[in-house]
């Protein structure tokens, strides 16, 4: 008895019920694609986040002026201003050997105007080496150089949002806007980074630390510092240099007085990853809910279909098919529903997942298409091996004498 | 010469206990190579049991049988499956084609599961086929012939493994007379080619068309006659 020829069997015993084995499959197809697709849109949340945080830069810490959370601050008797020196402090080559840079950055909320349009934006004050510590590439023009800040000029360069919102289609090189009622010269433009929906890494404006402090914001305290670390793997070492030296200078004698705080793009990266990373596994676990569900549907119709064809079996079995013949069979017509099944459903899949859904675009896990397809051909063999061992096991003439 | 069937004092019980029924009360019969056989009696004589042991779909209580020299009583299931696909052919009362499969296909059944090759396979198939006069309804589905023809596709089925055997239960049972008269005259043929047949029958005319007749009563031979319908083909 050669396997083909079993195969040619179960195959036509699916073929004899189109709708029932095409209802069948339906629930394994299902399972399939959901499992692939649901783990892809968790794949694909999480790239999203990390790209967009990987565009403010993988090696930069952000010093912030200030604790976040609301606690009560009575403890605290002095609360130090962030200031340029801190940042000129952290580039000390021999107490802070893994920082390459650090750039003083205030920010100011104004609202631009450029002829007769208007578009509320923060403008960023800083020095040159702001570009380099938030990943910022140079369109055309120029960046904001030493000299602009040494001069006070009133030189801003642009992300491409605010272009967008201020110029239309229009070259914005060299045109006048108006920031918080003070004029500035578009000398340059930032390429665009991309946004991911919750954050808009173009929406930047930015300009001479020195003009933006005598203009918008006053003297006062930086909003933070750029710490730019020699690589993404010395970044760590950097936070502890950073805490180090500013707990120094702010007289800093325990964690609960700390009158600021280091964001590390590295390890908020994981962080992020870490929590996606857990609800695709529930996404993941609930879809593999229904690819059970769709192994039952076929444990169920294939024990209908061995009760109808009982006679047929009978009859097999009268005319000389051995045991092995019948179990094969059987197993076969239950690993064809799932092997059909799971096959259109990573196909399925595959087409989905091209769709971007809630500015989340899907990103394909290999492992869950390899994953719920071999989970969907053993779901055929497990689920089926019951009632294929069922009609195996039928003696001739009490399945012959079945009506 | 070995007979085609030997039975020796064949028993078989259902059940047990206070519930035994003894169907099968000590069998001796000998079927010669060539023979036509009816075996007839009443519902309950047990006809039924002595079909199913002499087809190898069931094993007797206690007792002795051999099917063309091979002993069948200790065999398992799997081996019994190889008796019944080399030695046996049968013919069935409800005809019992599988639905869905064209008759050409049905016949070709035994074959696959010998193992035979597909081009072989539906050569002797076609055979067959041509046989028992059905050669231009080869791709009918079952549901798509007539009762007669329908058991006339069941003689090919059972004639194209070549078995020792030719063994019908009621094969006339379920056909207008017409028809009853297509398929004795095909088995009549076929046992001047040379077939042994056993048929198991409760009509007297159809009986009447074996070389032999055996009555069953109660489980055991009441009656083992030589008709002059047939002669025993011998070769």
């Amino acid at each position: 008895m050669n396997i083909l020829e079993t195969i040619r069997i179960g195959l036509q015993g699916i073929a004899a019920n189109k709708l029932r084995s095409g209802l069948t499959m339906l629930g394994i197809l299902i399972g399939v694609a959901a499992v692939i697709v649901l783990m892809a849109i968790g794949n694909g949340a999480s790239v999203a986040v990390t790209s967009s945080i990987e565009s403010l830069g993988t090696n930069t810490l952000t010093v912030r002026h200030g604790t976040f959370g609301g606690d009560d601050d009575s403890s605290r008797t002095q609360f130090k201003d962030l200031t340029v020196d801190d940042a000129l402090a952290l580039m000390d080559p021999v107490l802070a050997p893994d920082v390459q840079s650090a750039t003083p950055v205030v920010s100011a909320a104004t609202t631009c105007t450029f002829g007769g349009s208007s578009y509320s934006t923060t403008v960023t004050g800083s020095w040159p080496s702001y570009f380099a510590a938030s990943n910022s590439t140079i369109a055309t023009g120029t960046p904001v150089t030493t000299d602009d800040v040494v001069n006070s000029r009133r030189s801003i360069v642009l992300g491409q949002t605010v272009i967008g919102e201020l110029f239309g289609d229009e070259d914005p090189l060299g045109q006048q806007i108006t920031c918080g009622g003070v004029p500035f010269t578009v000398v340059g433009t930032i390429e665009e980074k991309g946004s991911s929906g919750f954050l808009d890494a173009d929406d930047v404006a930015v300009a001479p630390l020195s003009t933006v402090q005598s203009k918008l914001t006053g003297y006062g305290s930086l909003d933070s510092i750029l710490v730019q670390a020699t690589s993404s793997e010395t970044a760590t070492a950097a936070e502890y240099e950073v805490t180090a030296i500013l707990d120094e200078r702010h007289g800093t004698t325990s964690e609960d007085t700390r009158d600021y705080q280091i964001l590390n793009s590295a390890s908020l990266i994981s962080t992020v990853q870490d929590t996606i990373g857990i609800f695709t596994v529930l996404l993941g676990a609930v879809a593999a809910i229904s690819l059970l569900v769709g192994g039952i549907g076929i444990t169920n119709i294939m024990l209908v279909t061995v009760t109808e064809r009982t006679r047929e079996i009978g009859i097999r079995k009268a005319i000389g098919a051995p045991k092995s013949a019948i179990l094969t069979q059987f197993l076969i017509e239950s690993m064809v529903l799932s092997v059909i099944g799971g096959g259109i459903g990573v196909l399925l899949a595959l087409l989905a997942t091209r769709i971007t859904v809630a500015g989340v675009t899907p990103v394909i896990v290999p492992a869950s298409v390899v994953g719920a397809f071999v989970v969907s051909v053993s779901i055929g063999l497990f689920f089926g091996s019951y009632p294929a061992n069922r009609a195996a096991s039928l003696r001739p003439i009490e399945a012959l004498r079945h009506e | 010469m070995t007979p085609v069937i030997d039975l020796q004092e064949i028993t078989k019980t259902y059940g047990s206990g206070d519930t035994a029924v003894q169907a099968l009360r000590g069998i001796n019969l000998q079927i010669i190579r060539g023979d036509y056989v009816a075996i007839m009696g009443a519902s309950g004589s047990g006809k039924s049991t002595l079909m199913n042991i002499i087809g190898a779909l069931d094993v007797a209580t206690s007792g002795h049988y051999a099917l063309d020299g091979i002993d069948i009583d200790d065999l398992d299931e799997g081996a019994l499956s190889i008796v019944r696909n080399r030695k046996i052919g049968f013919i069935f009362q409800s005809f019992n084609l599988i639905p869905r499969t064209s008759a050409l296909s049905n016949v070709e059944l035994p074959l696959v599961y010998r193992g035979v090759r597909r081009r072989e396979r539906r050569r002797r198939a076609i055979e067959a086929m041509s046989a028992v006069g059905l050669a231009d309804r080869m791709h009918h589905m079952p549901n798509e012939l007539s009762g007669g023809q329908q058991q006339r596709v069941a003689v090919a089925r059972a004639l194209v493994a070549e078995p020792s055997l030719l063994l019908a239960d009621e094969p006339t049972g379920n056909l207008d007379s017409r028809s009853t008269r297509d398929v004795l005259d095909l088995m009549a043929a076929l046992h001047d080619q040379g077939r042994t047949i056993v048929m198991i029958t409760h009509e007297d005319d159809v009986a009447e068309q074996a070389g032999r007749i055996i009555t069953l009563v109660d489980g055991t031979i009441a009656h083992d006659r030589r008709t002059t319908a047939r002669s025993t083909v011998t070769s």
